[in-house]
């Protein structure tokens, strides 16, 4: 486990040595325009606006880091030949796809955390307290993390077999369709036959981002079901868990040529 | 009295590597053909051919970056993807690149950390082997700032920090200056006496001559040549070498042979062993006074130009 943690703080280290945590100057100035725009112009929705506002930045950012380092993670170290010298100490193929995968989750935990603290900063500002209700923007970030789970892992799995521009297409493609999962399964229970079965197959393949977007509703201070909260999280886990198995299981075979 | 044989650090039996090449049409290209060699334990082994040869390779089976078409591989009797084989060898790939936005120290300490270092003995043998391989001054700055010949020492230091029995080195002397090449000859003269099994590939033959018991030669994906450096190289072409005082060739000197010069009041030609009597009466006749008759021995480039094209030399 020892190697495993190595690995994950590398790539970690790597992420904050290539500034990637610079996205968050640009999350600060955005939070700040919005909160001072929107005080002046709305009447009574500045809070909504700058949820909404807010929580799509965030999902926004870490889905770009999570797809655009997730796709370099292995082929970078393939193709800069970095990957060399570690596989050649007593290091498994598996524990070198899990620390990667757990390097780019902790960057992204870390910037979410700070994006929360600036949306938190926002919504003290325009209602100059917090209420109850702003617990549930907790359960949002919790989601989004989630979802950036999934979306490192598939990044992490298309990489693991594919040059780093597929990778990219693959993994939005999947995030696009991912947010539609729930229109795509209420497609598929329409249809009949063989081919009802594959498109019921494939709609519950596909990952279903749709069920871990609750940023509207939080907005509108709707809570979150208790139930939505274990069913989403062992749902991101296990599709998650299958993704990042997939790509130890691809990468265990392969050549490094 | 039970004997014990000794164990070959590195074995490979009938390693192969076929590619699949073309993207409609696919066909393979060997590029390891069934390669069976043994190295001793202490050895410094030489793994020689031009570019494009397999030597890379044949590494990368080694290392276990590679799957083989067929046959296997031990090191130090364990199948290469050991952990525990894993853990007593060091490797420097050919034309090594690091994460350059780590200091020299801190990659090592991530090496030794995946190594399996200690934590308490850490630091000291990241200190030490930045000190063997000159980087001390230079440990806190990025690699990114480090130039060729610095990646190629971090590359070496990274290969022996954790104290390993048996050395991989693809090219080691690769982008180095005269300098730098010396110290690295210096470098593995020294792993030698440690007792290290040292296994290098290169095309410099020299320092393969200079610093290797055995060498292979490998051309085209085959091992054309195996052998100790001393018999390689002492081994008699046929031909011998007539040194004489008088600065002057005989007629007869040089209807014998066409290799004939003069070098100040010396004179020198290159004559067939059967032709040493004549050449020698040629000397008598002329009243000039022999100095040495030395037999002409082969050079290790000679050897490599004879089993990179035995066809050609055949014909000869």
């Amino acid at each position: 486990m020892t190697r495993v943690t190595s690995i994950a703080s590398n790539t970690f280290r790597e992420a904050v040595r290539d500034r990637v945590l610079y996205n968050l100057i640009a999350f600060a100035l955005l939070m700040v325009a919005a909160s001072l725009l929107v005080g002046q112009i709305s009447m009574n929705i500045e809070r909504n606006v700058v949820i909404n506002l807010g929580l799509t930045a965030v999902s926004l950012f870490g889905l770009v880091i999570a797809i655009f380092i997730g796709i370099g993670l292995v082929s970078k170290e393939i193709e800069k030949k970095t990957l060399y010298t570690i596989l050649s100490r007593p290091v498994r193929r598996w524990e070198f796809i899990l620390g990667k995968f757990g390097g780019l989750v902790a960057t992204l935990v870390v910037n979410t955390v700070f994006m929360a603290v600036g949306i938190f900063a926002a919504v003290f500002y325009l209602a100059h307290h917090f209420q109850r209700a702003d617990a549930y923007l907790l359960v949002a970030l919790y989601f989004i993390i989630l979802q950036f789970v999934m979306i490192t892992a598939l990044a992490l799995l298309f990489s693991s077999f594919s040059s780093p521009l597929l990778s990219a297409v693959f993994a939005f493609a999947l995030f696009v369709i991912g947010t539609f999962a729930q229109d795509l399964r209420g497609f598929a229970s329409l249809t009949h036959g063989v081919i009802g079965w594959i498109a019921i197959a494939a709609a519950y393949v596909v990952p279903n981002f749709a069920a871990l977007n609750v940023i509207s509703s939080v907005a509108h201070d709707q809570p979150v079901a208790a139930s939505l909260v274990l069913y989403n999280t062992l749902y991101a886990l296990l599709y998650s868990a299958a993704a990042v198995a997939g790509a130890m299981l691809i990468f265990e075979r392969r050549n490094l040529k | 009295m039970p004997t014990f044989v000794a164990m070959p650090a590195i074995e490979t039996f009938g390693l192969e590597k076929t590619y699949t090449v073309g993207f409609w049409r696919k066909r393979p290209r060997c590029a390891l053909r069934p390669l069976n060699l043994a190295v001793e334990e202490g050895e410094v082994f030489g793994y020689l051919g031009p570019n494009g040869a397999g030597k890379t390779t044949t590494l990368k089976l080694l290392m276990g970056l590679m799957f083989p078409t067929a046959g296997s591989a031990k090191i130090l009797g364990r199948e290469v993807n050991d952990p525990q084989v894993k853990a007593q060898i060091g490797f420097l790939p050919e034309q090594p690149y690091f994460y350059d936005y780590l200091t020299a120290r801190e990659l090592l300490e991530y090496y030794a950390q995946l190594s399996g270092v200690e934590a308490r003995a850490r630091s000291r043998r990241v200190a030490a082997v930045l000190e063997r391989v000159g980087l001390r001054d230079v440990a806190g700055v990025q690699l990114r700032k480090f130039s060729k010949g610095m990646l190629q020492r971090v590359g070496i230091a990274q290969a022996i920090l954790h104290d390993p029995k048996v050395v991989f080195l693809d090219e080691p002397m690769s982008g180095l200056d005269p300098i730098g090449r010396r110290e690295v000859r210096d470098l593995i003269e020294s792993l030698k006496q440690e007792g290290k099994t040292v296994f290098f590939s290169t095309h410099i033959l020299s320092d393969a001559e200079a610093l290797c018991d055995r060498v292979a030669v490998l051309h085209q994906g085959e091992l054309r040549g195996i052998g100790v450096i001393a018999d390689l190289t002492s081994s008699v072409r046929g031909k011998v070498e007539v040194i004489w005082q008088g600065g002057v060739i005989p007629p007869a000197m040089h209807a014998l042979s066409a290799e004939c010069h003069l070098i100040g009041a010396m004179a020198r030609a290159v004559v067939g062993e059967n032709q040493l009597d004549a050449a020698v009466d040629a000397l008598r006749r002329a009243n000039l006074k022999l100095v040495s008759v030395t037999p002409v021995r082969a050079s290790l480039e000679d050897y490599f130009v004879e089993k990179l094209s035995p066809a050609e030399v055949a014909a000869r």
